[in-house]
């Protein structure tokens, strides 16, 4: 039974794996790269380290060491991703040609990289 | 089929592949940043293969290289980010 379940998760942790791996090879952008494999890979690590803490059931270090790695890729993959989208739109990594709206154009301070709210321009579309 | 042969013939099989598809954008990354991220993903992978080759040997130690490998994962990014900014400022 348990290994029923094991199975199943094992499965859909991989397949997330394998498009997430598919969506960085074949999207047109940087910044749409970013946006599929990040999610879908912290989605199919998690499901893979739930199997091992399921696996593993009588020894309790084990689990508990499974529970804080995905306690960790949740926690720092968002930020790692924010960051370094945050730096490659710093040096301007070009868009993909079908982009239609950038909000943040233009709300950045190009010398102190500081976040303006932009409520002087009135309009920022691309 | 036990739950070790159908990891190791199903589940290992399609994360290989998926590793084979992040090195070929590792290696035709038009930009760094592309390249970063593609290092990045390639470690989770590494993460997630670490985890189910432990479960397919009944080895439960190799989870340990598991945690310190998402640890140095998050580090270089932000690495990575934190000195691609400063070139770009000058």
């Amino acid at each position: 039974m348990i290994a029923i379940l094991i199975g199943i998760l094992c499965t859909i942790g991989a397949l997330a794996i394998l498009i997430a791996a598919i969506g960085i090879l074949r999207m047109p952008d940087f910044y749409l790269r970013l946006s599929v494999t990040v999610k879908a890979a912290t989605l199919g690590g998690g499901l893979l380290l739930l199997c091992a803490a399921f696996y593993f059931p009588e020894e309790v270090s084990v689990t508990t060491k499974a529970v804080a790695i995905i306690f960790f890729l949740t926690l720092t993959a968002p930020v790692a991703a924010h960051l370094i989208a945050r730096a490659a739109y710093f040096i301007g990594t070009e868009k993909w040609s079908g982009t239609v709206r950038d909000d943040l154009a233009g709300m950045y301070d190009k010398e102190t990289h500081k976040l303006s709210s932009g409520k002087k321009d009135t309009e920022n579309f691309m | 089929m036990t739950l070790s042969t159908y990891i190791d013939y199903v589940i290992l099989p399609i994360l290989g592949l998926s590793l084979l598809l992040v090195f070929i954008r590792l290696l035709r990354g038009p930009n760094v940043v592309d390249r970063v991220i593609a290092l990045d993903l390639l470690i989770t992978i590494g993460v997630s293969v670490i985890t189910v080759y432990s479960i397919s040997t009944e080895k439960s130690t190799f989870i340990d290289v598991a945690m310190i490998l998402a640890l140095i994962a998050f580090l270089g990014t932000i690495a990575f980010a934190y000195y691609l900014e400063k070139r770009g400022r000058k």
